[in-house]
């Protein structure tokens, strides 16, 4: 191939010499823009008081500006334990409930001829877009009417609602690439329908719904209006709300401290997700989006 | 106890446009091995899905020793089926996938162990048992596969092209192993392939299909000696018939300089489509032969044989001849050939309908079993 | 002949889906259909929350009501500001990940931890990098000589517009690199290697290979994020409450604000109707270039 074009030698040279020099620098800026304001957001958490408001700012401080204060002092002003509990139970029963309704729709949308198809999925589709702004008034209504404000329920409802659709896209699109010779071949071996789904179909879709079921815990672990607004107890409150209400006695004594440390306790869990699974969450969220 | 399958003017219409199985009916008894062939598109699939109760027929019954199972589910209708891409359950070992559709019919535990212990010492599965599908060759799995339907000691077995996925070298040796296999069973059993050659070395029966329409049912010796029409002719052998339309006068075909007779089948045609296999079209020894004239323009080498294309100048456009020739020939290109056609090798078909039309030499039973339908001339 | 098997395979589906779609009208459908019934009526504190029928009158009120119009300005300055920025920096980001790099696996999962991180305690991050005395951002420009006294960020309407703008771009980008960078992914290099071959530069290829096959994936990020930015609220809440003096109040904050604070549910109703409608609006005209783009892309190739 060098043959057909002379000059494609110097040039390609030249080529593999810029790209030496701009890869790199592009790589570290990326890597820099992503954790930058997190790595703030941590060093604050660890320093102290003073650290935190001396002028100009402190980028590497000394050992004896470090301490573990802030984060004894956040949980001394409010119950973080619990929050954590909460955003916890909350998004893995709305993570549980949206994986068993949504999987068997989703199958059901892949495989089964239904009148209706096609519009089912360009509801599924649309109700995607739908920010949250526009549900909270009438999700009141009904937390108001079934009595469900500060219960879970008016959380794990809602978030298991606003997983459905990614959840039918992501399931759907995987069913769609299972072979369907092995439900044929489940149903001649003998299998009735339920069985089927249960013992043949349910262990295939297992990595799917790990998938999947990750990225509607993060997506339910980090809503905030639903839980602004259906939950007003101290001790029911989930992280995102509560790490936001952290204010100070008065506008003017901000805890920058707790804050960091809420921050960071916060999103701890969701670092350690996407840590160990990278790979998974951008798979489910390119399936969920695009083959849509 | 004799087994036996009957199909029963099936029909399966999916929508207005897709008619894959079009009326019909076969019979298949125990010991016997009948192959559904076909081109691909053909229906094949559709008939062995109908037969196991995956797909409901439009019109028509699927009658297991002698009950309709129409209305039947898959499960209850004990047919054992091996898929083109095997649909071992990848989460089970193969002793699980063995064992499973036993299990799902509440079979003894203790037959259950011998039946599997049959299967494994008759197929060599023992290393294997263990194992998960995603850890065998495959090779290994289409054996697996083979055992899981074995197993269930079914009315009728199902294959559906279950040697495609295997490499070439490997296919020939199973395809072997698979005839010894399914001919101790004594049970009927339908094989679904879009390779003739399969077809041929497998079968008790073929039944060639096209277009959704039965075309033949017979021994493959039967389809290769008397295409029942030009469909099956020219789908069955390698390389292909030559297919010759030639004006006839007074009872004769003219081909060439030498009028060859008419078979007795023929009622006073004005044309008629001969057909000659390249393995039957040798070089005319002397001049009393009917042969034509032509000149070489592609020698394409087999081994042992040539495949010479001739073109052949007549009235109208060149005509294209293809012939096997021993090497020793040597010809070369462009060289002028005068290719005999040995009377007895000859097939006549009608030039309308492309059925056949008898001769002298066909065997006295009826050649094909089913309605040819008109539109076959493709 | 009945088709049993179709029917049984229907009876299934039906079975399967039916609790998803029950779902789904439960908290989707029936939110917007009743906001649409009380946007005609009067609910508020003058009348201690009983509805009485009012017409059109909340949406008369709506085209007089200058609040309305400058969170509907916010909106489209936020929305249009972080779609484009996102979308050129997510091209970038997805490029440099696409290539092959000691450690690539790494950057790619810092890539997209910010998308991951819950968008309220982000935003408290935020908050605490504009802070006009201890900030970092002040800091730095200090440092570095371009200013002489410390900005008040989140004080000024415009700064702090800036500012909300900064922070949403930093947490969404990566939700659109990862979608073009699974669409590069798809691009077969054999077209790249043609290309060269014919010499043509990097700049030519990305012009003539990349961005026409990218077409698809570009409009599919533009749709979801052009619906999420129009819909803001956790960001902007939390880093400046749509302040100050109403600079940043997007109609999401409007919205939440009419329900939430002033109780007045018939007007909020109103506001959610119209928010819905834009909404579907801007999408719809999304979804026509999206049809025209995948058309085009596959005729192209
Ligand atoms: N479930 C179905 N719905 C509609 N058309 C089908 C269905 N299954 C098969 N077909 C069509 O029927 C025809 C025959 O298919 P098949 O029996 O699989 O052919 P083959 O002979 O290759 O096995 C094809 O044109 C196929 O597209
Ligand atoms: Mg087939």
């Amino acid at each position: 191939m060098t043959t057909t074009v002379p000059e494609s030698q110097p040039r390609s040279a030249h080529q593999h010499g810029v790209r030496r020099i701009v890869l790199p620098v592009a790589v570290v800026l990326t890597v820099l823009f992503c954790l930058a304001p997190i790595l703030w957001q941590l060093l604050t958490s660890f320093k102290t008081d003073a650290a935190i408001a001396e002028i100009p700012n402190v980028y590497f401080p000394r050992p004896d500006q470090l301490t573990l204060d802030q984060y004894q002092k956040l949980f001394e002003r409010r119950p973080f334990f619990n929050y954590i509990f909460n955003s916890f139970l909350v998004s893995l029963a709305s993570t549980v409930l949206a994986l068993g309704i949504g999987a068997p729709a989703a199958y059901a949308l892949a495989r089964l001829k239904l009148q209706g198809e096609r519009i089912m999925l360009a509801a599924v589709l649309i109700v995607t877009l739908f920010p949250p702004i526009l549900l909270f008034l009438g999700l009141l209504d009904i937390v108001r009417y079934f009595n469900l404000g500060n219960n879970y329920l008016s959380l794990i409802i809602p978030y298991t609602a606003i997983n459905l659709p990614l959840t039918i896209l992501v399931m759907r699109s995987f069913f769609q690439q299972l072979p369907k010779d092995l439900e044929d071949a489940a149903r001649v071996d003998g299998y009735s329908t339920p069985r089927m789904l249960l013992d043949i179909v349910l262990p295939m879709t297992i990595p799917a719904l790990a998938t999947t079921g990750i990225l509607t815990f993060i997506s339910a672990w980090n809503e905030f209006i639903f839980a602004l607004t259906f939950i007003t107890r101290e001790d029911l409150k989930t992280v995102p709300v509560a790490g936001a209400q952290l204010g100070g006695a008065s506008p003017f004594e901000i805890p920058f401290g707790p804050i960091a440390a809420a921050t960071v306790l916060g999103t701890i869990p969701l670092v350690l997700l996407v840590l160990f699974f990278q790979r998974r969450i951008v798979q489910g969220l390119t399936s969920g989006a695009v083959k849509g | 106890m004799d087994k036996k399958l009957e199909l029963v003017d099936l029909r399966k219409q999916f929508n207005a446009k897709v008619v894959p199985v079009k009326n019909v009916s076969l019979s298949v008894g125990s010991g016997e091995f009948l192959t559904l062939l076909g081109p691909s598109g053909c229906g094949k699939s559709t008939i062995l899905r109908l037969i196991a109760g995956l797909e409901q027929p439009t019109s028509g019954q699927v009658l297991i020793n002698g009950k309709d199972v129409s209305r039947l589910s898959p499960g209850d209708r004990n047919i054992a089926m091996v898929f083109q891409s095997y649909a071992l359950y990848p989460h089970m070992t193969v002793r699980e996938n063995i064992a499973s559709g036993l299990k799902l019919r509440k079979t003894p535990s203790g037959e259950i162990q011998t039946r599997i212990q049959d299967v494994t010492d008759f197929l060599g599965l023992h290393d294997l048992m263990d194992r998960k599908p995603g850890q065998l060759s495959g090779g290994q799995r289409q054996r697996v596969a083979v055992a899981r339907t074995l197993v269930r000691r079914p009315d009728v077995f199902l294959l559906d092209e279950p040697l495609s996925n295997l490499d070439a070298l490997l296919r020939e040796h199973v395809r072997a192993e698979l005839k010894q296999l399914f001919g101790t069973q004594n049970t009927p059993v339908v094989y679904v392939t879009h390779d003739q050659t399969e077809a041929m070395t497998l079968s008790t029966r073929v039944a060639v299909l096209n277009n959704g329409y039965l075309q033949q049912l017979d021994a493959p010796e039967r389809i290769y000696m008397e295409p029942a029409n030009r469909f099956v002719a020219g789908f069955i052998g390698s390389p292909q018939m030559n297919f010759l339309q030639v004006p006839c006068e007074s009872r004769r075909a003219i081909v060439g300089n030498h009028p060859i007779p008419l078979p007795r089948g023929a009622n006073m045609p004005t044309e008629i489509t001969l057909g000659i296999r390249p393995e039957h079209v040798h070089l005319a020894q002397s001049d009393h032969e009917p042969a034509l004239d032509g000149q070489v323009f592609l020698i394409e080498n087999l081994g042992m044989h040539n495949l010479v294309s001739v073109r052949i100048q007549g009235q109208g456009e060149p005509i294209t001849v293809r012939a096997i020739v021993g090497i020793e020939h040597r010809l070369a290109i462009d060289s002028t050939v005068r290719l005999a056609f040995p009377p007895e090798s000859i097939h006549w078909f009608d030039v309308s309908t492309g059925d056949r039309i008898q001769t002298a030499s066909d065997s006295t039973s009826v050649v094909s079993p089913s309605v040819t339908p008109t539109s076959v001339t493709s | 002949m009945v088709d049993y098997v179709r029917a049984q395979e229907r009876r299934t589906g039906w079975f399967l889906t039916i609790p998803a779609l029950l779902v789904l009208a439960l908290v989707f459908a029936y939110p917007i259909l009743r906001a649409f019934w009380q946007s005609f009526f009067t609910i508020n504190l003058g009348n201690q929350l009983t509805p009485a029928f009012n017409g059109l009158g909340n949406y008369i009120r709506m085209a007089q009501d200058g609040r309305f119009w400058n969170t509907l300005w916010n909106t489209t300055i936020f929305t249009v500001a972080t779609v484009s920025l996102e979308l050129v920096l997510g091209m970038g980001i997805a490029l440099v990940l696409n290539q092959s790099f000691k450690g690539r696996g790494i950057v790619r999962t810092i890539a997209i931890l910010p998308w991951a991180l819950p968008t309220a305690l982000i935003a408290l991050a935020w908050t605490w990098i504009f802070n006009d005395q201890y900030g970092v951002v002040n800091d730095l420009l200090l440092r570095l000589g371009l200013i002489s006294t410390g900005i008040n960020w989140l004080g000024d309407p415009t700064l702090a517009m800036i500012s909300v703008i900064i922070a949403d771009v930093w947490k969404t980008t990566p939700f659109i690199s990862i979608l073009l960078l699974a669409g590069l992914q798809s691009i077969p290099g054999d077209l790249y290697e043609a290309q060269a071959i014919d010499g043509a530069s990097p700049w030519q290829s990305f012009r003539q290979v990349t961005l026409p096959l990218l077409l698809p994936q570009i409009v599919i990020a533009l749709l979801f994020r052009l619906a999420q930015a129009f819909g803001i609220f956790d960001l902007i809440s939390v880093m400046t409450g749509g302040g100050p003096g109403g600079g940043t109040e997007t109609v999401s904050l409007y919205i939440y604000s009419t329900v939430m604070r002033y109780l007045d549910f018939g007007y909020g109703a109103a506001l959610v109707v119209v928010t819905f409608l834009l909404l579907v609006l801007v999408v719809a005209i999304a979804t026509f270039f999206l049809n025209r783009s995948r058309k085009r892309a596959s005729g192209a190739v």
